[in-house]
């Protein structure tokens, strides 16, 4: 059977198997992946990434579920899920068990749902996690969730490869300075506080618009020592109407509360995107950065392959006994050899 | 990292009210450097077969321990005929009577295994089973 028709065609089975080999890099995967890619581009890529336990799994279901019954009457569109949970960096092994949340899903032809582990990747998805999206959207799928592995504060790869990022936070998890450190809330086109039925939800609401206020400074009217000051803004960048802020909802997952007005917001963000040109800007991003990390993989083989043998291991042992830095080191292995010395 | 893992659905089917020996099961199998899906308690036949084709897995373990196997088990096995997934290895563990053990593996089951199985074993004979019949 070929593995790229059957796909096209909806087959589950042939998605399934598909979706395995490009986790495992095989040629098979690379080829399918080769022809597909002008099948691509279609899906809102949806990433969903925060703490451990903050409720992504959850979030995920409920999403998934509004997609497939909209409350306003709008068809259903058929649904992607990508759950990334960590690979275990002694064994290799991985207990992916993100599906335990998402059994509402179960049973429904239109939703598909795949786990993946990590697989030594540190920026909160695995290397393959793209490819795999991309099979997906090929296949017709026109909305998928892509969960990150529970991220801290620097896992975020997904927002290279999402079109929306949502970040989760939940009431009790840190303090105000948590919201201003660089890294994880940067990348949120939407901050959602889940589990928003426990005590400490204003806390966590707040800090969260306080760290939006000073990234994106609007006229404020503010008291000091009792007096009412204006402040203007700094004449921002780009004109009013093309700054997305990132709005700041509230959900209970396991309920469903809030689920309606985050897709509103998110249906928003991907309007917000079309109509700035964002969505063609951060394809192009996107497919530069992939560009460059094939290139540079290529050409890593490319020159490993023209290196004497033995010559690596020499310059590495060469290394270890610390007669060479790791910079003196890649320049003597770039160095020309006697054996095929260019002319100049 | 883009090398071959062994993926293993662990599932409990049926109305079984705990799962620790499903989730010792799935812990063992993660050090054995195993992908491990789990998809938690009170599965349908049909929500099992669903998940191991969408996870593309070349093995399954069901943990039953209600006495419903000589149901769950055939049915599974149907579905999967039924979804073109004849290749995966099935393993049933939990409470099952000697007695049944025949009837089971004459169904196609690769293993069955009781309390007190050491965890070494169900991963030499997932091994052997792959070798056997890799998945293509």
């Amino acid at each position: 059977m070929n593995l790229t028709t059957d796909v096209l065609a909806g087959k589950r089975l042939a998605l399934a198997r598909l979706l395995t080999h490009i986790e495992n890099g095989t040629p098979e995967g690379r080829a399918a992946l080769d022809e597909l890619f002008p099948h691509t581009g279609r899906a809102h890529l949806i990433g969903i990434t925060g703490a451990p336990g903050t409720g992504k799994s959850s979030l995920v279901n409920q999403l998934a579920r509004f997609y497939r019954h909209p409350a306003n009457g709008s068809a259903p569109r058929k649904v992607a899920v990508v759950a990334v949970d960590p690979s275990s960096p002694f064994t290799g092994g991985a207990v992916l068990g993100d599906r335990i949340r998402m059994r509402d899903l179960a049973g429904d032809p239109g939703v598909f749902i795949r786990s993946m582990a990590s697989r030594g990747a540190l920026g909160g998805i695995a290397i393959a996690t793209a490819g795999v999206v991309q099979a997906f959207d090929a296949a017709g799928y026109e909305i998928i969730l892509i969960e990150t592995v529970g991220a801290g504060q620097a896992e975020v790869d997904i927002a290279r490869l999402a079109h929306t990022t949502l970040v989760v936070e939940a009431p009790g998890l840190g303090d105000d300075i948590q919201a201003i450190k660089a890294g994880i809330l940067e990348i949120a086109d939407i901050l959602v506080v889940n589990k928003a039925d426990r005590p400490g939800v204003e806390n966590t609401e707040r800090a969260l618009k306080n760290m939006l206020q000073l990234a994106h400074p609007t006229r404020r009217v503010f008291h000091h020592h009792g007096q009412v000051m204006m402040v203007e803004a700094p004449a921002a960048p780009q004109p009013e109407a093309q700054l997305w802020i990132p709005p700041v909802l509230r959900t209970v997952a396991t309920e469903g509360e809030g689920i309606a007005e985050l897709t509103e917001q998110i249906a928003r963000h991907g309007t917000f995107l079309r109509q700035t040109g964002d969505w063609n800007r951060r394809e192009r991003v996107r497919l530069q950065n992939e560009l460059d990390t094939l290139l540079q993989a290529a050409l890593v083989a490319r020159w490993r392959a023209t290196l004497p043998n033995g010559r690596y291991g020499e310059i590495l042992e060469r290394l270890v006994a610390r007669e060479l830095s790791p910079r003196q080191a890649v320049e003597a292995l770039l160095a020309p050899q006697p054996s095929n010395l260019a002319t100049p | 990292m883009t090398e071959k893992k062994i993926r293993v659905l662990v599932a409990k089917p049926g109305l079984d009210g705990h799962d620790r020996g499903a989730k010792v099961v799935a812990r063992a199998l993660r050090d054995a450097g195993m992908e491990v899906i789990y998809t938690g308690l009170r599965q349908t036949p049909e929500m099992i077969a669903e998940a191991a084709l969408q996870e593309d897995v070349d093995v399954i373990g069901l943990s039953i321990l209600s006495g419903a196997h000589m149901a769950l088990v055939p049915r599974v096995l149907e579905l999967l005929k039924e979804y073109g997934m004849e290749h995966v290895k099935v393993f049933v563990g939990g409470i099952i009577p000697d007695e049944d053990v025949p009837a089971l593996m004459e169904l196609g089951v690769t293993g069955v295994y009781g309390p007190g199985t050491l965890t070494e074993d169900i991963i030499r004979d997932i091994h052997n089973a792959l070798s056997i019949a890799p998945a293509a």
